[in-house]
């Protein structure tokens, strides 16, 4: 029996589904986010939820949630019509929601995170033992040990995950809501959350898995619903369905998985890094001794969990963070510590950022304003004195209309394209100029999968022009899809660099996690 | 949509003149109310305002003249605040300008008229510049914060002015280097150079000096600084998102320091046109109160060039209106300060002001708004 076959057992078998949204549409203004939706949760069930970015997924949940009132339709739990208002309704119907950030106090101890909110008092005063006690009895049930008086920050990401599930699971959720949970997991964490999830769904508890990751949904699932452009598009059984039928149902055409692309042929030393120390922003020891190199025409990819040091390195070759020692040279010219504007300029790097909110953009800026970003000063957008607004829109309808980066106009805010456009614009602003070196810093994330192709056929086709690339994600699936080399990178230090053909992904995975790489293969 | 362009053009002029005039209405009425509760007519109050600021040739004058160093510390808060700059050192800078400009006003007698008054003039903006540097240059280089040390810095400049023109002690203290020594016991320097003074446009009695001219240019060129100069985008570009900028290779400390010493230079430059153009000296008295109103000047405004001239004017209009108000109705011209407080309160807090007229807010459940900026996607 395969589990569509258990879920219909179960819808006929034990009475109304666990939770049942019907006909839900959300309007918002010119955007129809959810149509018509239907969908059923059956109790001891895993659905997962697949949509590509801006497909009304967060709407749908949030819907549940109560964050947002629908348009039309209605939500049932246990087959009564609810109504909710807040997230406080939801959590009283026993609907818990896991976010892709985390809700959590970082100075804040376990049981203080999870009494937020809903405090247990005794006589006055917060009562953190019983709390505790509560705490401990819910972690043994469910298998996932945790100190109730540690720190929050103290913890490792995957912990802290468990804390939130734990902070649903103590106001008594019946129903768990995960949104993108995997996403800052290493594959060994992944395979610890699914057993968790595994044992949630035996004690009875139903879960909502939202993903793009199409391998695990195959793996984890009994369900799997997908929505695209607000609607639900279909159904898929897990046992049957392929990723490839999965990529179409979301993006609606055919899509190409594996990124097409010839053996790397590498050139000339571009980028060399000698060994970089640097510290972040609260003086913690971030990079400790990385040395790298990048040719080129290949793409070298950086593995591993985020926090390891990726981002401050990306920094440091670009600019934005000092080095405390070591050095970078770019085409032989020592760019150590130089400012982001000579190393764009004199290195012809381009830079897309790991975090486009942060640095990629300014979101109150029109598309044609972020267009320039990095350009402005120059001919012909500036003539010294005053900025030519019409050189800069009609330098922006090119790069739209290459790049497709969907938009009503280039007068439009940044802030209000979707994820994908929003991203498809920064790399539009980065690959529209001559450059040598590109840093890419998750040029994906977030972002739908059609989008993801396009990109990922972008950076290659940068790299057979004989651009040096240097690519940070962690997203192993795409380093392991673009790069030509992988280093994988663990307490700011470069644990190994392996030839794309030696890289496996259980050997990345134990060298993302910290197990030396000694005895696993030696160092390119 | 094609349909909709025509409408939705005045509704976007229309648009950001809503929440400040409210607060302006608001601001009033709640003065009212304050006057009735002591008493007084709140409607002769008004008309007595109202005919003050613009009943005459005279009232129109005074209010002119009153716009004139609104204008200029109102640009000089809302320029800093294109950068996310906090600037409450207009006071201070306003005072340096005076003092700067007096200094050069009240010497180098002989100096042409189209020598000196530039002079004068540029003294003001460049003691004004410095004190804006300060703190800009503080805030890059240690970390304070631009509130903290413009604060501070408002006091010294005034007791820092206070010294200049100090008339010496009866036991012989040294008196200040601008001192007038023909002034007796009284603080202050002496006339500024005829060659140093701005002329009237409008002679005695309605006194109004050509300073209005360079308070309108310098709208219109802090408008053109800031949204069509590659400067201006830089300024604006640090204002919304420093890491970007950054990331684009944007002089991010130098930006902050080169707005700080513009902006106070824009109130250096009030300071110089109010003693060069008005007092014509220098007295503690004449100290920087306009500079902390161009912070209400300049929000009311909504920080942008245009709204800063609108406001400037609508200050002008309470301040050149009060004496007559008091005059006419018995109500203390005082009350103009407490209206002019509760304009900030308004206007600080939209909120209040959406409450009590019922405006909807803008939501993702606003239908009536072009394009929402966060709905679905994870």
């Amino acid at each position: 029996m395969n589990a569509s076959q258990t879920a219909q057992a179960n819808q006929t078998n034990a009475g109304p589904p666990k939770l049942e949204v019907l006909a839900i549409t959300k309007l918002f203004p010119g955007v129809v986010a959810n149509k018509d939706i239907d969908l059923a949760l059956h109790e001891g069930e895993i659905l997962a939820l697949l949509g590509e970015n801006g497909a009304g997924k967060s709407t749908l949940m949030n819907i549940i949630y109560g964050l947002y009132q629908p348009t039309e339709g209605q939500i049932q739990v246990d087959g009564r019509t609810v109504e909710m208002h807040s997230p406080r309704d939801a959590i009283d119907l026993g609907i818990g929601m896991v976010h892709q950030h985390f809700q959590l106090v970082p100075v804040m101890s376990v049981v203080d995170n999870i009494m937020l909110g809903s405090e247990s008092i005794d006589r006055g005063l917060l009562d953190r033992e019983s709390v505790s006690a509560q705490i401990q009895e819910l972690a043994e049930r469910y298998n996932m040990p945790v100190d109730p008086n540690t720190i929050i920050e103290d913890l490792p990401v995957g912990v802290q995950q468990r804390v939130e599930i734990l902070k649903a699971l103590y106001r008594n959720a019946e129903i768990l809501i995960l949104d993108e949970p995997t996403s800052v997991l290493t594959p060994q964490e992944i395979e610890g959350l699914f057993a968790v999830m595994e044992l949630l769904r035996s004690q009875g508890k139903s879960i909502i898995f939202i993903t793009h990751k199409l391998k695990e949904v195959l793996r984890i699932a009994d369900r799997i619903a997908v929505l695209r452009r607000g609607e639900m598009v279909g159904e898929a059984d897990p046992a049957t369905a392929s990723q490839a039928d999965l990529a179409n149902l979301m993006v609606g055409r055919n899509v190409t998985l594996e990124v097409e692309k010839e053996p790397a042929t590498a050139g000339e030393l571009l980028l060399q890094l000698q060994d970089i120390e640097a510290y972040t922003d609260l003086g913690e020891h971030a990079l400790r001794g990385v040395s790298l190199d990048v040719h080129a025409g290949e793409i070298v990819g950086v593995a591993g969990v985020q926090g390891n040091g990726q981002t401050e390195l990306v920094e440091v070759v670009t600019g934005l963070r000092p080095a405390a020692a070591g050095s970078v040279h770019i085409d032989g010219v020592d760019m150590t510590n130089a400012s982001p504007r000579r190393i764009t300029e004199e290195g012809a790097i381009c830079h897309v950022p790991e975090d486009r909110h942060m640095y990629g953009m300014v979101d109150a800026y029109s598309v044609a304003d972020n267009l320039v970003l990095s350009s402005y000063y120059k001919r012909p957008f500036s003539s010294g004195l005053t900025m030519n607004e019409q050189a800069i829109a009609q330098h922006a309808e090119e790069l739209v209309a290459q790049f497709d980066v969907r938009t009503p106009s280039v007068r439009t805010a940044g802030a209000s394209l979707s994820g994908g456009n929003q991203q498809k614009m920064v790399v539009a602003r980065e690959f529209g100029r001559p450059i040598r070196l590109l840093v890419a810093a998750q040029p994906t994330r977030g972002i739908d999968v059609g989008s993801i192709e396009f990109i990922h056929s972008q950076i290659v086709a940068k790299r057979d022009e004989g651009v040096a690339v240097l690519l940070v994600s962690y997203e192993l699936d795409e380093i392991m899809a673009l790069s030509d080399r992988i280093a994988v990178m663990f307490h700011g230090r470069i644990s190994a660099i392996l030839p794309r053909s030696q890289a496996t992904r259980e050997k990345i995975g134990l060298l993302m996690a910290g197990v030396s790489a000694q005895d696993e293969s030696p160092a390119d | 949509m094609a349909t909709a362009t025509s409408t939705t053009g005045i509704r976007r002029i229309l648009r950001p003149l809503l929440i400040p005039s409210l607060a302006l209405l608001s601001a009033l009425l709640a003065g009212a109310v304050v006057m009735v509760l002591s008493g007084d007519d709140p409607m002769a109050a008004y008309s007595g305002l109202f005919q003050g600021a613009f009943g005459d040739g005279k009232g129109w004058a005074r209010t002119i003249r009153k716009t004139i160093p609104f204008v200029l510390t109102g640009l000089s808060v809302a320029l800093a605040f294109k950068v996310s700059l906090f600037n409450i050192g207009a006071s201070g800078q306003f005072v340096m300008g005076s003092v700067f400009a007096v200094a050069v006003g009240i010497n180098f007698e002989g100096l042409p008229v189209f020598i000196h008054l530039p002079l004068a003039l540029i003294a003001g903006i460049v003691g004004g510049m410095l004190w804006g540097a300060i703190p800009g240059i503080l805030k890059v280089y240690t970390g304070a914060h631009e509130v903290i040390v413009t604060i501070m810095l408002n006091y010294v400049a005034s007791l820092f002015g206070g010294w200049t023109v100090y008339a010496g002690g009866t036991q012989g203290q040294t008196p200040g280097p601008l001192w007038d020594r023909t002034a007796g016991a009284i603080s202050e320097t002496p006339d500024v150079l005829h060659s140093a003074q701005i002329p009237w446009l409008f002679g005695p009695p309605y006194r109004v000096h050509a300073g209005v001219f360079l308070a309108l240019a310098a709208a219109i060129l802090v408008w053109w600084l800031i949204y069509k100069t590659p400067l201006g985008f830089e300024m604006r570009t640090v204002g919304h998102n420093m890491r970007a900028a950054r990331y684009a290779g944007i002089r991010v400390n130098y930006t902050i320091i080169l707005t700080m010493a513009l902006a106070g230079g824009l109130a250096g430059l009030a300071g110089g046109i109010e003693t060069l153009g008005l007092n014509h000296k220098f007295a503690p008295e004449f100290g920087g109160a306009v500079g902390f109103d161009g912070i209400t000047v300049a929000l009311l405004g909504q920080t942008h060039p245009i709204g800063v001239l609108l406001a400037a004017f609508m200050f002008g209009a309470l301040d050149g209106g009060a004496a007559t108000m008091q005059f006419q109705s018995g109500v203390p011209a005082d009350i103009i300060q407490i209206i002019q407080a509760l304009v900030l309160a308004f206007v600080a807090a939209p909120l209040i002001i959406r409450m009590i007229f019922r405006l909807r807010q803008q939501t993702a459940d606003d239908a009536g708004s072009a394009v929402s900026t966060s709905w679905g996607g994870t």
